[in-house]
């Protein structure tokens, strides 16, 4: 099952809980359960990798001469930061 | 009665009631409609809505009132320290002896020409519905990627960072580096908040800087800043230090923060709890999927006790097929037997007629020679003739001697 990259972060763990939910009702059958696991481990794969998605970065946004944007990493006093 | 019939010398004593109205109504006369500048101090507001303060300069002092009527009317709010243009009379407050200055209007001094167009500004962006709560968009619950317009050396983007990174330690963060504040700084904050919609990038910006005087925050009270807020396809979160009142950009953004740090706060959510939600959202679905599995297996346990072994009934069919099969066989037997009983009897009936088992007794049977024919009767042969006996055991050939009919 693939969810769509441009899902949003709370759109998705939303639709995992609902997942949880109708799971734990009890009431789909043995075939729906089965789908419903799959759609929910597809969603907490997805939320794993949106939680790591990026790195811990600050640049800096300027124009060049052209007007082009340029972008260069921020030196900050922050410990271990580049 | 005049006032200088009392200064030219009297002897005659006044009541303090008479003579405070004498004075009450001299200074009346006197500073009907005056204008006095001063700096305002020990400023009070009660409930009742009045105004009073103490206004002062270097070298003098005089307490003032400004009534609710008047104080309504402000477009400001009066504060210590504040330099003033006040518009009034003086007169005596007769129940404590006080002199007052009695305001009908005050304006800050200086600001006065600035504060009179930032507030016809406001008005203005009102009136278009730049400050509806309907404008007002959400920020997102998760963003990935920050934009900050504010100055590179401030406080106010350092105060972000530590925030930002403490919660969300996977954020990344876009500076959009710009003046905050004096000459330009407010076309600088607009263009920063333009190139980051450009940049597409970031999800949400924060716009500020630390806190400051009235002056310093003058750029966020800008109008181009407030249509750069308006036309922001990114919500906007404004987070302009500041004690006093909130200015145009506060007014204009989608969220508000009184501070930088505040804004940070706002702007991500913890990332340890987010962490922690999705796993114990994730150990849920596998609970569900383990307790549905285990469900369905009692129910089928309880569905095949129900129905029973079918190997079991198999056996028991088979049982029963077995049963009535030997049943029928034995029942077969039984009229076999019947069959064969009479079988027996028709065969010995049979054997009892056989010529056989007549000669059987001791009789013999006489056939002519030729023809072979039994004789039944004497008086058909003739003496000389041969006939053949017929025994029990074997044959004899013999000759008619005589006949005897």
């Amino acid at each position: 099952m693939d969810i769509s990259a441009d899902k949003k972060f709370e759109d998705a763990l939303q639709d995992l809980e609902s997942v949880v939910e109708k799971l734990d009702a009890g009431t789909l059958s043995l075939e729906e359960s089965l789908q419903a696991f799959e759609e929910g481990v597809a969603l907490v794969r997805f939320l794993e990798e949106k939680l790591t998605e990026v790195e811990k970065r600050v640049e800096v946004l300027t124009r060049d001469n052209s007007g082009l944007f340029q972008t260069q990493n921020l030196e900050t006093d922050e410990e271990g930061d580049t | 009665m005049t006032t200088s019939a009392f200064v030219s010398g009297s002897s005659r004593a006044l009541s303090v009631t008479d003579l405070a109205s004498l004075i009450q109504g001299q200074l009346e006369a006197d500073f009907d409609n005056i204008w006095v500048v001063g700096e305002l101090s020990g400023l009070r507001t009660p409930a009742s809505g009045h105004i009073y303060f103490t206004l002062k300069d270097d070298t003098s002092q005089l307490r003032g009132v400004m009534f609710r009527g008047y104080a309504r009317l402000l477009r400001f709010r009066p504060e210590d320290g504040l330099e003033v243009l006040i518009k009034g009379r003086v007169s005596l407050y007769s129940a404590r002896g006080d002199l007052q200055v009695y305001a009908a209007s005050m304006e800050p001094r200086g600001l006065g020409g600035q504060q009179l167009a930032l507030e016809q500004l406001k008005a203005k962006l009102a009136v278009e519905g730049l400050f509806a709560p309907e404008r007002k968009r959400p920020l997102p619950f998760f963003p990935r990627r920050v934009g900050v317009v504010t100055a590179l050396g401030g406080a106010a983007i350092q105060d972000i960072l530590t925030i930002l990174h403490g919660r969300c330690p996977y954020t990344q963060v876009i500076v959009r580096p710009t003046k905050v504040q004096g000459a330009g700084a407010g076309v600088e904050i607009a263009a920063g908040i333009n190139d980051l919609n450009e940049h597409g990038q970031v999800e949400v910006i924060i716009v500020g800087r630390g806190g400051g005087s009235r002056e310093d925050l003058y750029a966020f009270n800008e109008e181009v800043v407030a249509r750069a807020i308006s036309d922001s396809e990114l919500p906007v979160i404004a987070a302009v230090g500041h004690e006093i009142d909130l200015s145009i950009a506060d007014l204009v953004a989608d969220s508000r923060a009184p501070t930088p740090t505040a804004a940070a706060e706002m702007v991500v959510p913890v990332w340890a709890d987010l962490s922690d939600r999705v796993a114990g959202t994730a150990r849920a679905l596998t609970t569900a999927m383990e307790r549905t599995v285990t469900d369905r297996r009692r129910q089928a346990i309880r569905l095949e006790e129900r129905i029973g072994d079918p190997q079991r009934q198999v056996d028991a069919l088979r049982e029963r097929t077995q049963t009535a099969l030997s049943r029928l066989r034995s029942a077969f037997e039984r009229k076999n037997e019947g069959v064969r009983a009479r079988f027996e009897d028709l065969a010995a009936t049979l054997n009892s007629l056989s010529p056989l088992a007549v000669l059987g007794r001791g009789y013999s049977l006489t056939r002519t020679i030729p023809g072979n024919a039994v004789v039944r009767d004497a008086a058909t042969l003739h003496p000389g003739e041969s006939v053949r006996l017929t025994f029990a055991q074997g044959e004899a050939r013999a000759r008619v001697e005589e006949v005897t009919p």
